[in-house]
């Protein structure tokens, strides 16, 4: 014969049961209250609902179990509150992004660009080839500037260890918060204003270096932390020099989470749009030259669309985003597969 | 002298100092690290020397008024050089706006990012928990731009609402009431937006530290018969209190930057808005944004001025968040 343990703490049948009828009551009470006064539309359903049901539940405890128990209800009521507020905004603009994102897609959406066709044009003229163009030729530059200093100063912070490294730690977190805007206006500033240089898709990616080399730097320091030290002391003890120890133990160690870090860089920097608005000029001619003259990026092209505001620039603004957040997605899925591969070895 | 001193002459020992030099190859590799750790550094002095520079002679004639001063206004003719009256730079209007919408999106963002971070910690299923978490950070990485979109398409409507329900119940209180009654494109709006926008960074930082608690302290009030609530109030939540203030900063900080979002969502015009509920307003980016594009050279100038003042402020309270956060990060290991 077996015993099974009790578990005096679980809610017992009865317990779920009172907790489903005062929640089944409080929408009751929160569709009449909607029904018969003033407020109308869901969100007011859904706020009644909320208090409704954090109050009834507290007070069943309360009865039930005395004061105590009354806070703690109310306390996990309102965390419930809390993270249902957090995935609200998610769901609706995943949603939003989903069903209004597709209107503007035709077969010729990737193989046509916007020098014939104004923003407020029927859905089927134009498309994003030169915005996707010069996405990918800031997202190129902006790699190549922006990974090796990223990862040098991560190997600064872990390896070397320098003079100041606390110092740099500290400044690449602040480095981190400054708003976009303020990258731009600085490549313009610096390189562009009185130079006699124009836009092009070089500044708008030394612009996007400035924001993606902190995101690098951070992670790649977490991960460069996980390394375990007996690698590194196996490496130097057989009489590797310090460079060979880290270029062929420590960095292939880490290797996936090196790409990890790359790869959130790039989904930090790709929809970015205030820094381009000061930098590249943003075209509707597919320019395939990052190194002169204007260049459209998909954020400028969504950004030119909204401010265009006819239905149909609406549309395509909406199309954008939607290419974008299948990147982000895509470049994000990506991300957590290699850092979960890592931790399970 | 005893045995004693002679067999310790020195009690505390130094120790041995390296003689041998590193090796040629061990020292360029230092050297291109140092290079690049000192990146971030160089970077940042650039920023804010050339963002001074350029707007040094705008900051020099305007004084401190450039900070204080309600008026923007540049004079030019219509062949671009300055005009006959005296242009006038001041982001004082500008800045309130900054730091309202930024303190709107904290009212709202602050409360539920910390009982989201309560739920995730203390609540949720180690499953879903995980789920959640990378929710959180792909939200962190949606682009600025879609929040303006979104907020613009989607919050617009429920922002008015709430915005016409705040107004109609508690509109004596001053910064609820309306001179006309336009709820359309207001800084309360652009504020709700930006608490979309930040409560993921707040949320992240607040379940960080909240899983700093130490768990001997979670157990032990467990053991004296402590509810939930009581171990959250009495051990987590007394424990981890810095750190969210922290974390909020940095949210402010973001906030205080945002530049897409504020100028897709809220109707710029260059006034001190504290009516929050008004549909006029704006905060310092999308302020340089609308007047970057017509700028004549001179407002180029001051809009850099305008920049540097950005940099700085939020440059300013990223350090103070990121120190008290990671301050709250070491006592809790």
């Amino acid at each position: 014969m077996t015993v099974t343990p009790i578990k005096p703490w679980r809610a017992t049948k009865r317990d779920i049961l009172t907790q489903l009828i005062v929640i089944f009551l409080s929408l009751v009470a929160a569709y009449l209250i909607v029904a018969n006064t003033g407020f109308e539309g869901r969100l007011p359903l859904v706020a009644f609902f909320g208090v409704f049901s954090i109050c009834a539940l507290a007070l069943i405890s309360g009865l039930q179990r005395g004061k105590e128990a009354a806070k703690d209800s109310f306390l996990a009521g309102a965390a419930y509150v809390g993270v249902f507020a957090l995935l609200l905004p998610v769901v609706s603009i995943l949603w939003t992004v989903v069903s209004r994102g597709t209107a503007a897609i035709y077969s010729g959406f990737f193989t046509t660009d916007m020098s014939q066709d104004p923003f407020s044009s029927p859905l089927t003229d134009g498309g994003i080839k030169h915005a996707l163009i010069g996405t990918l030729w800031l997202i190129t530059i902006a790699l190549i500037i922006s990974v090796p200093l990223g990862i040098l100063t991560a190997l600064y912070l872990t390896e070397t260890k320098g003079p100041g490294s606390g110092l740099i730690r500290f400044l690449v977190q602040a480095m981190s918060g400054i708003p976009s805007i303020v990258a731009g206006l600085f490549i313009y500033s610096a390189l562009i204003s009185g130079t006699g240089r124009g836009f092009s898709g070089f500044m708008g990616a030394l612009a996007l270096s400035i924001l993606m080399i902190p995101t690098v730097a951070r992670t790649a320091e977490e991960v460069l932390k996980l390394v375990p030290p007996d690698l590194r002391e196996a490496g130097l003890a057989l009489g590797a020099t310090q460079w060979k120890t880290v270029a062929l133990v420590v960095l292939p160690a880490a290797k996936s989470g090196l790409v990890t870090a790359v790869i959130l860089g790039v989904a930090r920097i790709a929809g970015e749009t205030a820094p381009l608005l000061f930098t590249t000029g943003g075209a509707d001619a597919t320019n395939l030259n990052p190194m002169d003259d204007n260049m459209g990026t998909i954020p400028f092209y969504i950004w030119k669309a909204l401010i265009d505001g006819s239905p149909e620039a609406a549309s395509r603004a909406w199309a954008g985003i939607f290419i974008l957040m299948l990147a982000v997605l895509a470049l994000f899925g990506t991300a957590r597969y290699l850092s979960r591969s890592r931790t399970v070895r | 002298m005893t045995i004693a001193d002679v067999e310790r002459p020195n009690l505390a020992p130094t120790p041995r100092a390296l003689v041998t030099k590193p090796r040629i190859s061990d020292q360029i590799f230092r050297g291109i690290v140092a290079l690049g750790g000192f990146s971030s550094l160089i970077i940042l002095g650039l920023i804010a020397a050339y963002l001074f520079f350029r707007g040094y002679s705008i900051l020099r004639s305007e004084g401190l008024s450039f900070i204080t001063g309600y008026e923007w206004v540049s004079s030019i003719n219509s062949d671009g050089t300055a005009g006959s009256e005296k242009s006038v730079y001041g982001v004082g209007a500008m800045l309130i706006g900054t730091l309202v919408t930024a303190l709107i999106a904290l009212v709202f963002g602050v409360p539920v990012a910390v009982f989201a971070a309560l739920y995730l910690t203390f609540f949720a299923p180690v499953r879903i928990r995980n789920f959640l978490v990378s929710v959180v950070d792909l939200m962190a990485a949606f682009p600025s731009i879609l929040f303006g979109l979104w907020g613009l398409y989607v919050l617009m409507e429920p922002g008015m609402y709430v915005a016409e329900l705040l107004n109609k119940y508690l509109g004596w209180i001053p910064i609820f009431a309306v001179p006309v009654p336009v709820f359309l494109r207001s800084p309360f709006i652009a504020g709700l937006v930006l608490s979309v926008m930040i409560i993921p960074i707040i949320t992240a930082i607040s379940r960080e530290i909240f899983a700093q608690t130490p768990l001997d302290r979670i157990q032990a009030a467990y053991a004296l018969g402590a509810s939930k609530w009581a171990m959250i109030k009495n051990v987590a939540f007394p424990y981890s209190y810095s750190g969210i203030v922290g974390g909020a900063m940095l949210g402010l900080g973001r906030a205080m930057g945002e530049t897409v979002a504020v100028f897709t969502v809220l109707n710029i015009l260059y006034q001190a808005n504290f009516k929050i509920l008004l549909g006029a307003g704006g905060n310092l980016a999308s302020h340089i944004i609308l007047k970057f594009g017509e700028a004549s050279e001179e407002e180029i100038k001051a809009l850099m001025a305008a920049g540097f003042v950005l940099f700085l402020l939020t440059l300013g309270v990223n350090m103070m968040a990121n120190l008290i956060v990671s301050r709250t990060g070491r006592r809790g290991r």
